[in-house]
This record gives structure tokens, sequence and C-alpha cells, in this order.
């Protein structure tokens, strides 16, 4: 038998051992997607194979590997607070933890303003099932022919609920820590909904740290509603393990005058998928999406993004950009959809790389669907080293080669970093990249776990 | 030169495809429906020795296996490969010499505007020209002879050179390349044949003519170049198909090989019927071109104009196998109506100190869909290899659609690969700039498509820049105001 | 002791397979200020390139001394760190890379070589502010991206500063006034004369006289086809500037004549 068959075997026969468990104190509107969904990944074929999506990735190491699977809450033997605790100096932020997909059960009481919720998926179905049944699985099906996504609907039990009310502005970034914590190698799924209200402003900032040694296979799925005139930023880190592989998949959904700026940096990690699907509704939406990704050893990332002009007037930007050191391979594909009546819309898109070995590789695909005229629309990828000129000139002030190098690289990469808004923030992730070109150990110091591999 | 093209604006104004009419010629048909049987005998009508009719059915064999290509960005109706006549042949008796040619034939590509009689034809043009499943005519070939150039057809180059057809037939696109190229290598009637000896420099512009006349009829030509080292040749080809209401499937495969230091250039205008304003009828151009630049710095250029066509499926590639070697790739695509184009090229470096070009222009009207789709890969050990790529979009109509899809996979630190992509449309305030200097509208957004595809025309070998010029204009009829 | 800071030796460089320079011979002392002067093409900016070391040039016959240390085969890196330092006809821009980074880890890679320990932060703002009122630039300068969007003013005056830094003992001025206008041009010239002092030395490559205005040259020479084929005392600056080139040429091409 094929390796991807046996694979989307299992996940039949999980699905239908599972299923008591996973209806365990859900609420309704939960569980009739979750039959759907399972339904929606066999006619699908089950997990993506050499799909035009997935062309140059090679799930199967990663997904032969035989993961526990947990299909409840496991309580934690520490206080994850005191485990971990991100240090970014001066950025005062609102922090909410997860551990293996679920929303930790320690979490401190938070001082938000009224109205605001922050709570566990499964409270806020139970708790407000109106909301929840408006948005959840309303974003993510953007995604239908990936299997993964219909594979988390199934498979999701908990995870993140944020609602902002109309109108309110939270001052201090909600910080989501997503935390793998295991005593063996572990599968898990995470399921966050995110709604913002008009004229709301939030800003989410994401980390991804693993607090032991196994490996992991996160499949993590969020929706983004964004109410008419809402803004929104988000920021994620991604600094894992190398057995850490994750599949991260991000759904925007925008409205009239709706502002996104996103920033995924992915620092460590095993194979790293990242989606990021944004869809321009109506008019007046503006998306800037930047992504970093730094490689070494036996890395893998892939990051797509699929950006839906629907509604005319739109902008988009779009600039991911990356280093790929030893044996490590990225892949980058972006795709600007411009709809029939999305007309007006400017969309801009690049993707820069720089390879530092012979045996480094990278694959881009940066593509363009134009079904309206009166558009502005580019796109622009590049692979080569690091410019000579550049390196001339500052070598005749006396700069060292490899210093030389180094502040080319770190250039290099603070051109997507720049876009981070707080401050303090990107201070911090500029020292982190900088640490992490310079080879050094790059991950947050209050981390408990000593990185050995 | 220059005024001629000015000039062509207004002489097209109002025409239609011009070349939709149907010659009444005697044809020689092998009833529809693809078998063994019917390869057979093909083969045996075209008396072929035992290796090539092997060649065919194991072709043929590996088909029944495939499936057709489902990536592209193309709506492609359900076609009955049972449905195609695979053999159609203008009856003509063994032909000494131009006056004994059939009369109609000659009259058809009189008015084609192709110059098979040698006195009236374009100085410095040799012309092989291919009607419906087989040569008609070329012309020169004794001049061309004298130098050792060999330009025949291809039926000739399996009788009089079987030993260069089995030495290159399939190198470069093997029989079971795709599901179109194991099609073609199945059934081709016929096509073109170049040999360029060692150090020959072709002396004139080779060029092939291709036309479509029988119903029903499908077409499976296949092109073999062949240029020794330091040999230099230009080719073109050029083509033509009735109005029909029913779609043609038009198959071909052109294989170009390239040694050491030589050149070769290869120039298309594609001008298949495109099926009418509704999108009814019109030829299926699913054609496999690819060349291999196998020595040292050998170069190979493709030209494209692309105007023909309900459905274009083609990507002229090249294997940068040799180090130092070049190819560039300048293309015009346009779309009207219906008409749907997934187009691009292949950009394969292999040697090292390799470098690619591409330049492509889209331009669709209409309710129609052009799609660049472009692949550039640097493999493992390839040092220094460059590429830049150029794709633009042009979109003439808020009904139509351009797209772009570029695959770079690079796995050599040393490369430099460079992609750029805009959309746009023709500005307002360029059409106002002309409209203020007494330029109509309709003359302003010629001059603004002819500026646009300008890089790509002026590849095009100079007798055919004009034609290519006056093609653009004929397909974007009636797409603005 | 000899006085000479720098000696060039019947200097030759190819680039590309082709030969640029023809044997070169100049010998600059400190506290001199040399203008060399030239039509396009004549190897003006090889020269510069040359003496700073940029890979893509190759010496293929001569010698160049500086401090009495042979340069051939020593780093672009060293040559700046010994006292040599370019002011860039097309300053490169750098995104992402800040002006003030780029001069603090240059600064401390001057003072590593020197065996020095790397400036205090606070004493390094303190001396870049000073430099900075010294050329005139503005602050703001400092935090953006290297040379990235300035304009060619902006460009030439950050080279200046970038001098007033580094402290050179060896300026070479590459073009320094091209794309310049004249508010410019004074204020780029107002901060190298600042910076002259009788220990280092300056030499002005140009195609024009206006640099030399404001910046007086003590020596002119004229390079020509790869060679020097005149040198004589600032009047030559006039007399180019009213009579163009071509009377050079004539003379070259009489001599060589004569020669033959």
């Amino acid at each position: 038998m094929l390796d991807i068959d046996k694979i989307n075997n299992d996940f039949a026969a999980l699905f239908e051992q599972g299923r008591e468990m996973l209806r365990e104190g859900q609420a309704k509107i939960i569980d009739e997607k979750r039959e759907q969904a399972f339904r929606q990944f066999r006619t699908l074929g089950g997990i993506p194979g050499k799909t035009e999506d997935y062309l140059y990735t090679n799930l199967l190491p990663v997904l032969s590997k035989d993961y526990n699977v947990v299909f409840k809450y496991i309580p934690q033997d520490v206080n994850l607070h005191d485990v971990f605790q991100c240090t970014v100096p001066e950025l005062a932020t609102d922090p909410v933890l997860t551990v293996n997909g679920w929303y930790f059960a320690g979490n401190k009481k938070l001082d938000l303003p009224d109205g605001v919720v922050i709570c566990s998926l499964r409270e806020a179905a139970l708790k407000y099932p109106e909301m929840v049944e408006k948005h959840y699985n309303r974003y993510a099906t953007a995604a239908e022919k990936d299997g993964f996504i219909a594979l988390n609907t199934a498979f999701a039990q908990d995870g993140l609920f944020i609602y902002i009310p109309d109108g309110v502005v939270l001052e201090r970034p909600v910080q989501i820590v997503n935390l793998l914590r295991a005593k063996a190698d572990l599968m898990a799924f995470q399921r966050n909904l995110i709604i913002v209200g008009r004229d709301a402003q939030v800003t989410l900032l994401v980390c991804d740290h693993t607090l032991s040694h196994d490996s992991f296979f996160m499949n993590t799925v969020t929706e983004i509603y964004l109410d008419d005139n809402a803004h929104f930023d988000y920021c994620q880190v991604q600094n894992q393990h190398l057995s850490a592989s994750q599949i991260n998949s991000v759904f925007v959904s925008e409205h009239r005058d709706t502002s996104c700026d996103a920033n995924i940096v992915t620092l460590y990690g095993g194979m790293v998928r990242n989606n990021f699907y944004v869809a321009l509704n109506e008019e007046g939406g503006c998306c800037n999406l930047n992504g970093l990704y730094i490689l070494d050893k036996k890395q893998h990332v892939d990051n797509f993004s699929y950006i839906d002009h629907i509604a005319p007037r739109c902008t988009s930007n779009e600039h991911f950009k990356g280093v790929m050191d030893d044996t490590s391979l990225a892949n980058f594909a972006g795709c600007i959809r411009v709809r029939p009546d999305a007309q007006k819309t400017e969309a801009y898109q690049a993707n820069n790389n720089l390879l530092l070995t012979d045996t480094a590789r990278v694959n881009t695909k940066p593509l363009l669907i134009i079904d309206a005229d009166d558009v502005k629309c580019s796109h622009g990828a590049t692979v080569g080293q690091i410019d000579e000129e550049a390196m001339f000139y500052l070598r005749s002030r006396g700069i060292s080669v490899a210093e030389a190098k180094m502040m080319m690289m770190f250039g290099f990469a603070h051109d997507i970093i720049r876009h981070i808004k707080l401050q303090p923030l990107r201070d911090k992730i500029d020292a982190l990249v900088e640490s992490r070109l310079r080879g050094e150990f790059s991950k947050c110091h209050h981390c408990a776990l000593q990185c050995r591999k | 030169m220059t005024k001629e093209k000015d000039n062509l604006l207004q002489e097209v104004t109002g025409s239609d495809y011009k070349y939709g009419f149907v010659t009444n010629v005697e044809t020689d048909v092998i009833g529809k429906g693809l078998s063994e049987d019917v390869i057979r005998l093909i083969s045996s009508k075209k008396e072929e020795p035992e290796w090539l009719l092997e060649f065919r059915l194991k072709a043929y064999r590996h088909w029944l296996t495939m499936k057709m290509p489902q990536w592209a960005q193309l709506t492609i109706p359900e076609i009955n490969y049972q449905d195609i006549i695979y053999y159609a042949a203008p009856k003509q008796e063994e032909k000494k010499n131009w006056d004994e040619v059939d009369p109609e034939l000659k009259a058809t590509f009189d008015k084609l505007g192709i110059p098979l009689n040698e006195q009236k034809t374009l100085a410095g043009v040799a012309v092989d020209a291919v009607m419906d499943s087989i040569s008609v005519k070329t012309t020169f070939k004794e001049a061309l002879a004298e130098r050792g150039v060999i330009f025949c057809s291809f039926s000739e180059a399996v009788k009089n050179h079987p030993d260069l057809v089995k030495k290159y037939l399939g190198s470069v696109v093997p029989y079971n390349d795709n599901f179109f190229a194991a099609l073609n290598s199945a059934v081709f009637s016929d096509g073109s044949f170049v040999y360029i000896p060692k150090g020959v420099r072709c002396p004139m512009e080779l060029s092939t003519y291709f036309r479509i006349n029988a119903a029903k009829t499908g077409q499976f030509e296949r092109t073999l170049i062949v240029a020794e080292d330091d040999a230099y040749v230009s080719y073109l080809e050029g083509c033509t198909a009735p109005q029909r209401d029913e779609n043609q499937l038009h198959a071909a495969i052109v294989e170009i090989v390239v040694e050491k230091n030589a050149e070769v250039k290869y120039s298309t205008v594609q001008n298949w019927y495109p099926g009418d304003k509704q999108g009814k009828g019109g030829i299926y151009n699913f054609v496999t071109k690819r060349g291999i630049c196998r020595g040292e710095n050998a170069r190979l250029i493709w030209a494209q104009v692309e105007t023909g066509s309900a459905i274009t499926w083609k990507y002229p590639s090249t294997i940068l196998k040799g180090d130092g070697s070049v190819s560039e790739f300048y293309s015009v695509a346009v779309t009207n109506n219906h008409q749907q184009a997934d187009t691009g090229t292949k950009m394969i470096h292999i040697g090292n100190n390799t470098r690619s070009r591409i330049v492509s222009k889209g331009i669709s009207a209409g309710h129609s869909s052009n799609s660049y789709r472009g692949k550039v890969k640097v493999v493992k050990n390839c040092q220094n290899a460059r590429n830049y790529s150029q794709c633009d979009s042009l979109l003439l109509g808020d009904k139509c659609g351009a797209h772009t899809f570029p695959y770079l996979e690079i796995e050599n630190p040393t490369a430099q690969v460079e992609h750029e992509a805009t959309t746009s449309k023709i500005g307002e305030d360029q059409i106002f700039y002309c409209n203020q200097r007494g330029i109509s509208t309709e003359d302003a957004v010629g001059l603004i498509i002819k500026g646009y595809a300008g890089d790509v025309i002026n590849k095009m070998p100079m007798e055919f820049a004009v034609e290519a010029q006056k093609l653009l204009q004929i397909s974007l009829e009636g797409s603005v105001g | 002791m000899e006085n000479t800071m720098l000696k060039i030796k019947d200097l030759h460089a190819v680039v590309d397979g082709k030969e640029i320079l023809k044997g070169i011979n100049l010998e600059v002392k400190p506290g001199e200020i040399h203008a060399i002067m030239g039509p396009n093409g004549a190897g003006k900016s090889t020269l510069s390139a040359v003496l700073t070391g940029k890979e893509r040039f190759q010496v293929t016959q001569g010698e160049i001394e500086f401090r009495g240390k042979n340069l051939l085969g020593m780093p672009a890196e060293d040559r700046a760190r010994e006292g040599i330092f370019l002011s860039f006809q097309y300053p490169v821009e750098i995104p992402g890379v800040s002006t003030v980074n780029f001069l603090k880890t240059a600064v401390n890679e001057h003072r590593k070589y020197k065996g020095l320990p790397p400036y205090p932060a606070g004493d390094f703002l303190k001396m870049i502010r000073e430099k900075m009122q010294l050329v005139g630039i503005d602050n703001k300068l400092l935090n953006r991206s290297l040379n990235e969007g300035f304009s060619g003013g902006e460009k030439k005056r950050n080279e200046i500063f970038q001098m007033a830094v580094l402290e050179p003992l060896l300026a070479i001025l590459d073009e320094t006034d091209s794309g310049l206008d004249i508010d410019a041009l004074r204020t780029v010239a107002q901060g190298v004369n600042k910076l002259k002092t009788p220990d280092n030395a300056v030499i002005v490559i140009t195609h024009y006289q206006r640099l030399l205005d404001y910046i007086v040259p003590d020596i002119v020479h004229v390079l020509y086809d790869g060679r020097i084929v005149k040198t004589a005392g600032k009047e030559l600056v006039a007399e180019l500037e009213k009579y163009g080139y071509d009377w050079i040429k004539e003379e070259i091409k009489s001599k060589d004549n004569g020669h033959a």
C-alpha cells in the first residue's frame, strides 16, 4: 500500500474510534462541522499529494512517524506561566497560553475592557453559540481543496476564542503563546476564532514554542473576522525545535475599510507550513503580509498565501524573504487573485531568497490570477547571492568579509522586520534574528527548554 | 518598414479571420478513430521502415495509459479521440516540379500569401508547405543542398536520411514525454526536417507553412532541426486553418538539437483559426516544443507571436546542457473573444555559466483567458546560471483574464534568478495624450500595443515582423471601444 | 625616513581582459591635494578601484606602496584600515542596514585593527554628532538604511560624513561632484576642507573644474588612455577648462608620431 493511503486510512480509523471522545462536552455547532469536514477530507482523497498547492512539499517524512493523539485536555504538572516567560523587554502584553492545542487551564484572568472575551473556543461555543455559529468554519472554506484544513475541522476540539466588541481599541497586545509539551511524540489540532468588531483594534502576538524534546505535529487553523473599519495587527514568531512540525493556516476575512498587517517570522522548526488566506470582501480593505524565514540544517519551510481580491478598491502588499543555509529547503507560493469585479485593485507581491550553500534549495512560485482590467498588480521573485558591489562598499570602510556578510544578511532580514509596528517587539525580533544569523542560540532566554537538538 | 507597419492599422480595420476558406482538393483519408491498425496503416501508406512503426506503436501503447493534463488554466471540453481523422493527405501523384502541383493547392498557398513558386518568392526564404498531414512542396531544396543543408519534408527525410532521423527522433521529446507528445509520436504524419552541417551558416531563412484543410481532421506534424557545431539557421513556422464550426486538434512536436557554438533561431507565427466571436469552433493547439543546447556556447532563440487557436497549450523549452549555452524566449500571446491560452516556456539550466532570458507579453481581450506559465530550473551542480524573466500582461476590457504562473526551482547558490511581472491596462492618460495630439483612440491603442509588443516583434525575422504586426491588429479587432 | 605616503610605480591593470591602466606613476605626500583629471574612459575610476582593492580589477604589472607597505594583495578592508578612504562615485544602497549601525561596525573594526577596544557607546554617539555638525548633515539620516532612497546630494554628503568619522590618511574622492547642484557641491567641499590636516592627503578625481574651485589642488595630473600624460600646478585646471582635453590628445599624438 502506498504510504499516503496508509496515512489516510489511519486518519479514518482515528476519526471513527475517536468520535465519541471528540464530541464529549462539545457544542453542537462544532460537531456538525466535524462530520461534514471528515466527509470532505475523504472526498478530497485525504491529505494533499503532489497537488499544485503542495507541489514541492514532501509530507511523508513528517507524517510517517507514529504520533500519539490525545482527545482530551491533559492537566499540566507545572504552572506553564512559571516555565515559560516571554521576555520582550518593555513590552506589556496580555498573555494567553495554549498547550498542545488546548486553552491552558491555568491562564490568569486578564484585565480587559468591558465586553472583550478571551477564552477557550470550547467554552465560547457553549456560552456564545450564535456568535460562534455565525463565524465558525466560514472562512477556512477558502482552502476547500486542502485536506489538512478539513482534517482540522474534523478533529479540532479546542483553541482560542477572542472577541473584541465594536469600537473597542485594545491598547496592549494580546500575546498568544502556543506551547507544546508532552511525554511522547504528539500530534495535535488547534482551532482559533477571532472576531474583531466594527471600528475595533487589536494587536495579536503569536509565539510558538516547544517545551519538551518530543516530535510534534501541529495542525492549527485560525479564522479571523474583521468587521468594517477594524484594524488588526498580527505578528507570529515561530521558534520551535527541529522535530516540531506544523501546518499553520490563518484565514482572514476583511470587510469595508479594514486593515490587516501580518508578519510571520520563522526562526526554528521542523517542517513548517504556513498558509495565509486573505479575503478582501468589501471596498477599502487593505492587507500587508510580510514573512521572514531563516533556515539551516534540514529545516523545511513552506509559505503559501492566497490573497483574494473580491471587492473593488482594495490593496495588498506581500513580501517574503528567506535565507537558506546547510541542506534546508524553502518553498514560497503566493497567489494574488483578482476577481472580475474587483476593479481598482492594487496588489503587489515579492519574494527574495539568499542561498548560502550548495545543498540548500528554494522553489518559488509567485502567481497572478487577474480577471479585472483596471488594476495595478505586479510580482517579483529573486534567488541570488549577497550583492558584490555592496560587499565591496562595506569592506572599503574597513569591515571584514565575515562581518560585511552578516550585515548584508541582517539588512536583508530587517527589511521584513521593520514592518513590525511595536518597537520593543521589533527590536527583540531584530536581536533574535541577528543572533540566529550568527548561529548563536536564539531562543528567548527564559525558555525552560535548553535545546540540545 | 515603419511606414508599412503603420499603414497596417488602417488596412486591417474591419477584417475578420481572413484565412478561413476551404480548398477543394481530393483528399486521401484514413477513416476516423485510432487503433494499432490505424497506426500500421499510416505507417504503411508512408512506406516507413519497421523501426519507425515500432516507435509509433510504443508511443501509442504508452499513450493509452496516460491522461490528459489537468493543471493548465484552461477549460478543455471532452475530446473524443475516436472521432478524429488521423491521416488526411491531399491526393497528388508524385510531382516532379511546381507546375505539376494541383492548381487548387497552388491557389490555396497563393491566397495565404505563401510563396511556393521560387520565382515569386521573398528573397532568402525557403518554404516547406504542409497541408493537413502532408508536405506539399519544398522550395529552394537544390540551392540549399549545395551547402549541405537538408531541408525537406519529414517523410522524405525518413526515406533519404534514415540514420539522421533515427539518431535524433525522440531524443529531445521522448515518446512518453506527455499525453500529447505520446499521441503525436504514435500518429504523426509529416512535418519538416532541417539539418545544418558543421560550420555552415544556412544562407536563407527556412520556413514551414502548416495548413489544416480537411474537416474532422487532426494535424500531427513533427519538426526536427539539427544544427551541428558552429552552424546557424533561422527557421520560421506559420499556420492557418479554415473556419469550421467544430474544433480541430493540432498536436505537434518540435525537436531541436543545437551543438557546440551553433545557433538556432526558431520563430513562430501561430494563426490557427481561433473560433468565432461566440467561441464556436477553432483549433485546439496542444504542442510540445523543446530544444537542447547540447554543446558549449550553443544558442537557441525562440520568438513567437501567438494569435490563433481556440485553446493553446504550449511551452517551448530549452535544456541548457552545454556550458556557456544561452537561450532566449520572446513571446507575444494575444487572446480575444473566447480564446484560451496557457503558454510559456521552460529553461532548464544544467551546464555551468548558462544564461536564459524570458520576455513574455500577454494581451487579453473579450472574454478570453491568457496565462503565462514558465519554469526556470537550476540543477544542483550548475554553477553561475543566470536567468531574467519578465512577464507582462495587458488587459483590454473587463471580461478577460490574465494570469501568471512562474515556477522557480533553484538548487545552486551561485544562481541568479529574477522574475518580474506586471499586469496593467492601457492608461486613460496615455490615450488622452494621443487624442490630444490628434490620434484616434483606436489608433492610439494600436500604437500602444505595438510599443508593448515591440520587444518581441523585433526579434522576428524582418520578413515576418510585418505579418506578425498585422496579425496582432487583426486579432484585437473590435476589442477596444 | 621617506616622507612619501603613496607611491605608485608603473601600474598596469586589466578589467575583463582589457587593459585600462597602462603604466601609472604617482607619488602623494602628506598634506598634499592632488587632482586627477581626464576625459571619460581615461581610467580614472579604475585607478580608484585598483587603489582600494576591488577584485574585478587585476593588476598585471607595477607596484603600489602605502606608507611603506605593499598594497597589492592586501584585501580591501585592510587597505581601509590602513587609512585609505574612497568616496564612491555611486555609493551603494544597502536596505535594512542603518547608517549608524554601519558606522559603528566600521569604526570598531578600524579600532580592532589598531589594537584598541570598541568605542564606548556613549562616546561613539557624541563623536558621531560632532562629525555630523562638521559636515552639516541631518540627524535623521542616521537611522535610515544606508544610502537607501537618498538623493544624489545626500549620498555624497554621507560619503564625506563617513570620511569625517573614519579619519583616513588618504581620501580618494571619485567624481564626488557628479550629480550635485552648486549648494551641495559647496557643502561637500567645505566638509573636505575642514577635514584637511598637514598629515593627511586627498586625491580628487574629476572631469570638471568646478569642484576644484572649492578644493584647491597642489598638483594636477591629466590621465589619458591609462597613463598620466601631464602633471602641473593648479593653473592647469583653468587651461583644461578653457581648451578642453583635445589639445592634450593632440600633444600626445604629435609626441607619438615624433617617436615613430
